[in-house]
């Protein structure tokens, strides 16, 4: 029905997927202790609403939203909070921020709490709230809040798309969820729809995952006999990296393509993940809110690859050790495993020591190998956005030889940019020249830094641009912001003394008109008058610190 | 009688032109002083004096005057100075040996246990950062502070600390590549 | 337990720049093969001679340039230059010419840029041309092809010893082993008023002209064709660049000898005489000093095409591969500049400068 358009460049990758699609979805045990981010979306985190000590319920919330783009976060089993501080996050940074630690009782009992699964009958707005009380964030990597995705705000959207290309290697976890889910994400869909206002629904999905396109059309067969279900559609789209990015899916599905720095909402367009809407279906109709996602733990380098459903703050740890944990160092035939993808011994890197065993395993990824980020350390906790767990033996880079121009980037940059000027801008902190070329429309996937034969780190030099500009747009606003502050007290100091010294010239006047009146009237009381001067300097006195006091700041800005 | 010509028809010519660019200096004249306001534009704003002027502005006045060097700004640090020597258009000159670093970002918080209420501070305060009232303990509005310091000397009991700003995810800054292309050195190469 | 962090991709590379150099070598072995085989020993003893020298050359300027000299010496970069340099200059040239042309190459064309990846103009042709101008006679030594050596019979000895000493065997003279290469014979006829169709159909020269070129040069061009085809369905070279210079050469050939059959070659004898085919696929692809865009690559060959086609026609040198790649190497930052691709979400290809900042979003 749908005529397939395509995107500039893109490059095929061998996929690696079989590795982790062998097993169903298992479940991990709950963990003995959980530590939960307050912020894990784009945007303000929220209020806190629970203090150390206190005992949650599974699904309770930790904290509530504040602002507009937020979202709750929530207890995702039951226990004793023992900690509020600032634990390591997933990050590549490998900073920490603010986390409530919880000591799981392992009874894991529920909050009450009840869905609407006629949720035709709710409004969109009510849908909304929910959703966004419920934590759901976009579960693509993202993590922007979907309730604010959910609102059109003014904008007609003409077609929803659900995202289930999940365009990188290895990475299965959207691929499993939809062949066992099929149902939740369909359901999931039929809720945006109606919450959007919007009639149209493709579901899009690559060709190498024959599997979730059969289930997903069988379970669109089923739904729509039981229920009136919206118009939605399920595609197969080819296989290419980075169909999955949403401007390059949104490129291929309708063949527009989203203005740079604009949403694709301007164009009738909005995009989630097939997790997202399935977390949308459990969080109208079951009243669950976002405690839990489906992770892919898979690499050449972990026992046995498979996909976890996990609760949102269980140790990264926990799951490699349910996957029978990291390979040792030389690890068993490639043939007893089901991809019989090649061994990575060939160039490995050096491997890391696990106590006295050697492990094979060098780089713990958090993400895919294009655009994931490498993890410090193995004690840090799943968040919502964490889609995929790689590890992996990934041999040491070698030495960046200088560009020598051959244009293999801009041949396959899926943004149509020039990434060798950009690179020759950001490692010269050119940045307005660097912007000139379009760096904000770079989507980091990856491809230039894969194909280029220097081995620059091509990626990095555009995120280092990216973020240094931003810096010095927040610095520009502060000092901006610190300019209107100066600017204001001088010119309040300079009121002040105006008004003092208006004050002072005023009751000079006065004094005078009184001597003159009292020398008129005769010199009978000097004392008197002396008294009364006193009087009038205490008094002017008084007024004068009163007026400090009342310059400080706050009651004056 | 042609020199007479020559000499009305120059005097008329000068005379025009004088006229034309007495009237755009009345009708095209620029309020204020474009120049000390792009270089107050570039200047951090933490108003500390370092620079020995009174703040940012008085700075920026003296640089466009010719009165003050460009090296002067600490908080600034090197990005700054050369900045402003871009838009000058003169040589940079390089900062006091101690802030050639990049400027790290502090800003300052007050004791409270030991504070006084002494309102001190807050006089000091060039962008009214410090909330208090005399006798009540004062603090700092830390998303007001620009880091200037001004604050910590007129303070009696010495309450006023300085921290470094604390980076936080979202403000995390990718760094540059370790090795940029083409220098890979010597020694670890052969 | 802690790991080694490290940017994305977590790859291993697809390629590297030796990977590509090494290619670009490969793909001149069958070209190279028909040269020694057409033209004897010369051609080898001439790469040799530009291996040696570029190896050297290279080391030096990493040394005194203070880089790494290994991984340098390794991306097989400088053996590039030396062969497409060899392969350009005369059978019989004097060691000492391929010598200073390659030094010339790799020391001032390439290191004294900045070395690899920052040289404007293309180091073979600068090393070409500086021998070019300076030693006009020198750079005429060129060998009758194989089939037409019916007096002269040079062997590895006797050609080493032309290359080193500029003796001649006993019993011959320089004359008589050399002579004027197609593209010469041609240019010089023409001049004095032949007609295409006589020259090419006098033997008086003796047999020199083929079917479509001259005669053994029909080989060496359609070998280079099958190494550039070879490269490009390897991705080492992006095709609008040949496609562009060889369809520009074919037009305006073709148009001229449309217009005055006598007085203009056809395009066929264009392309498969001299070093068109080498000069097409090996050197105006020098990604470093190419132009980077997809419509400036069109640009960037048609104007090589037009250069070479002028300067055969109208210019005094019989073939002009060297200066219309310099010409063009020259005009490579405004191509780029001007035909910068149109990027995504954007309506037309606003030229750098011309967008005006928006915030940039912060997540």
């Amino acid at each position: 029905m749908t005529q397939l358009s395509s995107f500039h460049g893109g490059l095929h990758l061998a996929g690696h997927k079989t590795l982790s699609t062998s097993q169903p979805i298992a479940t991990l045990p709950i963990p003995a202790r959980l530590v939960i981010p307050l912020n894990q979306h784009i945007g303000a985190a929220g209020e806190l609403l629970v203090a150390v000590g206190d005992h949650v319920l599974k699904g309770q919330a930790l904290t509530k939203p504040v602002g507009y783009v937020s979202a709750s976060v929530h207890a995702t089993s039951s226990g004793t909070i023992s900690d509020i501080g600032e634990y390591p996050l997933p990050h590549p940074s490998g900073l920490s921020a603010r986390c409530v630690v919880i000591d799981t009782d392992g009874k894991d009992e529920w909050l009450p709490h009840q869905g609407e699964p006629s949720y035709r009958l709710l409004h969109a707005a009510e849908i909304r709230n929910r959703v966004r009380h419920a934590g759901v964030v976009g579960l693509g990597g993202a993590t922007f809040p979907t309730s604010v995705k959910m609102n059109p705000a003014g904008q007609i959207i003409d077609t929803l798309i659900i995202n289930g290309a999940e365009c990188e290697p290895y990475i299965t976890c959207d691929d499993m969820l939809m062949r066992e889910r099929a149902k939740e994400v369909i359901l999931g869909a039929d809720i945006l729809l109606h919450a959007l206002g919007t009639a149209h629904c493709i579901i899009a999905i690559e060709d190498n995952k024959p599997d979730a396109i059969a289930a997903l059309r069988a379970a669109l067969k089923a739904a729509a006999d039981d229920t009136q279900l919206g118009d939605i559609a399920v595609i197969a789209v080819p296989t290419l990296y980075p169909t999955g990015g949403e401007k390059q899916l949104i490129k291929v599905l309708t063949g527009k393509e989203v203005p740079s720095h604009g949403l694709p909402a301007e164009i009738g367009l909005v995009m989630q993940n097939v997790a997202t809407a399935a977390a949308v279906y459990r969080a109208i109709c079951c009243g669950e809110p976002l405690i839990s996602r489906v992770v892919t733990v898979t690499g050449e380098a972990v026992a046995h690859p498979q996909n976890l459903e996990v609760r949102i703050g269980t140790p990264i740890s926990q799951l490699i050790e349910h996957c029978g944990g990291y390979l040792p160092a030389n690890p068993l035939p490639l043939s007893a495993r089901a991809d019989g993808s090649p061994s990575p011994q060939k160039g490995a890197g050096r491997p890391v020591s696990q106590g006295d065993t050697l492990i094979m395993a060098n780089r713990l990824i958090m993400g895919g190998p294009m655009m994931g980020f490498a993890l410090q350390s193995d004690e840090l906790p799943v968040t919502k956005g964490c889609n995929c767990l790689l590890i992996q033996n990934v041999p040491a880079a070698s030495a960046a030889m200088p560009c020598i121009r051959c244009g293999e980037c801009v041949t396959v940059c899926p943004a149509s940019l020039l990434p060798q000027q950009l690179y020759w801008h950001a490692s010269s902190k050119n940045f307005d020249q660097v912007q000139d070329y379009h760096l904000f429309d770079c989507i980091e996937c990856g491809c230039c830094s894969q194909v280029c034969p220097s081995h620059i780190p091509l990626v990095q030099y555009f995120r280092f641009a990216k973020t240094e500009i931003w810096h010095q747009e927040t610095e520009k606003r502060k000092a901006d912001h610190a300019r209107v502050r100066h600017d204001f007290r001088s010119e309040r100091l300079e009121r002040e003394k105006r008004e003092r010294e208006e004050a002072l010239r005023k009751k000079k006047e006065l004094l005078a008109q009184k001597a003159a009146a009292e020398t008129t009237s005769g010199e009978d009381d000097p004392k008197k008058a002396a008294i009364a001067a006193a009087m009038e300097r205490v008094k002017a006195k008084k007024e004068q610190s009163e007026s400090a006091a009342d310059s400080a700041p706050g009651k004056n800005a | 009688m042609s020199v007479l010509i020559a000499v009305i028809t120059l005097s008329s010519i000068a005379g025009l032109f004088g006229l034309v660019l007495g009237y755009s200096a009345i009708r095209f004249r620029v309020q204020g002083d474009p120049v000390a306001d792009k270089i107050d534009a570039i200047l951090p704003q933490t108003q500390c004096g370092q620079c020995s002027f009174a703040g940012c502005r008085p700075y920026a006045e003296a640089i466009a005057k010719g009165e003050a060097d460009i090296n002067r700004c600490p908080p600034g640090g090197t990005a700054t100075m050369l900045a402003l020597a871009d838009l000058l258009g003169v040589e940079p000159k390089p900062l006091a040996e101690e802030h050639t670093g990049e400027p790290i970002k502090t800003v300052v918080y007050i004791d409270e246990q030991t504070c006084i209420g002494c309102t001190l501070c807050i006089q000091a305060c060039p962008v009214d950062a410090i909330l208090g009232a005399a006798k009540q303990m004062h603090t700092v509005i830390e998303s007001e502070c620009t880091g200037c310091n001004l604050c910590i000397p007129p303070c009696p009991v010495d309450c006023i600390h300085i921290m470094p700003v604390k980076v936080q995810p979202e403000t995390w800054r990718w760094p540059l590549p370790e090795h940029p292309p083409g220098t890979a050195p010597r020694v670890s190469a052969l | 337990m802690r790991f080694n962090t490290a940017t994305s991709p977590h790859t291993t590379p697809a390629t590297s720049v030796d990977q590509v150099m090494r290619k670009v070598l490969i793909a001149l072995i069958p070209g190279t093969a028909a040269c020694a085989w057409f033209f004897g020993w010369g051609v080898l003893i001439n790469i040799g001679i530009a291996c040696v020298v570029a190896v050297l050359c290279e080391a030096a300027m990493l040394y005194a340039r203070g880089k790494a000299i290994k991984p340098y010496l390794m991306d097989n970069s400088a053996l590039v230059t030396a062969c497409l340099l060899a392969l350009a200059l005369p059978q019989l040239a004097p060691w000492w010419l391929t010598a200073i042309a390659t030094f010339f190459a790799i020391v001032f064309a390439k290191h004294l840029y900045g070395g690899l990846g920052f040289n404007p103009f293309n180091p073979a042709m600068v090393g070409y041309v500086v021998v070019m101008i300076s030693f006009p006679r020198e750079m005429t030594q060129w060998l009758p092809p194989l089939l037409l050596q019916t007096h002269v019979d040079l062997g590895f000895i006797d050609t080493l010893r032309l290359i080193f000493t500029s003796t001649p065997p006993p019993g011959l003279v320089w004359d008589s082993i050399t002579m004027a290469t197609p593209l010469d014979i041609t240019k010089t006829q023409l001049n004095l008023q032949f007609s295409i169709q006589d020259i090419h159909a006098d033997r008086n020269h003796g047999p020199l002209f083929g079917n479509l070129g001259g005669i053994g040069w029909e080989w060496i061009n359609g070998l280079f064709l099958a190494g550039g085809i070879w490269m490009m369905w390897h991705r080492i070279i992006d095709w609008r660049i040949p496609a562009g210079l060889l369809g520009m050469l074919v037009l305006l050939s073709n148009s001229f000898a449309l217009y005055d059959y006598a007085s203009y070659p056809p395009p066929t004898f264009e392309l498969f005489s001299g070093g068109i085919m080498l000069g097409a696929f090996f050197i105006a692809t020098d990604p470093v000093t190419a132009s980077t865009t997809p419509k400036g690559r069109w640009l960037f060959g048609a104007g090589i095409g037009f250069f070479i086609f002028v300067i055969r026609t109208w210019g005094s040198y019989p073939d002009g591969i060297a200066f219309a790649v310099l010409l063009m190497n020259m005009s490579v930052p405004l191509l780029d500049y001007y035909t910068m691709p149109r990027a995504y979400g954007h309506k037309w290809s606003e030229l750098p400068g011309e967008d005006k900042h928006q915030d940039p979003k912060q997540p």
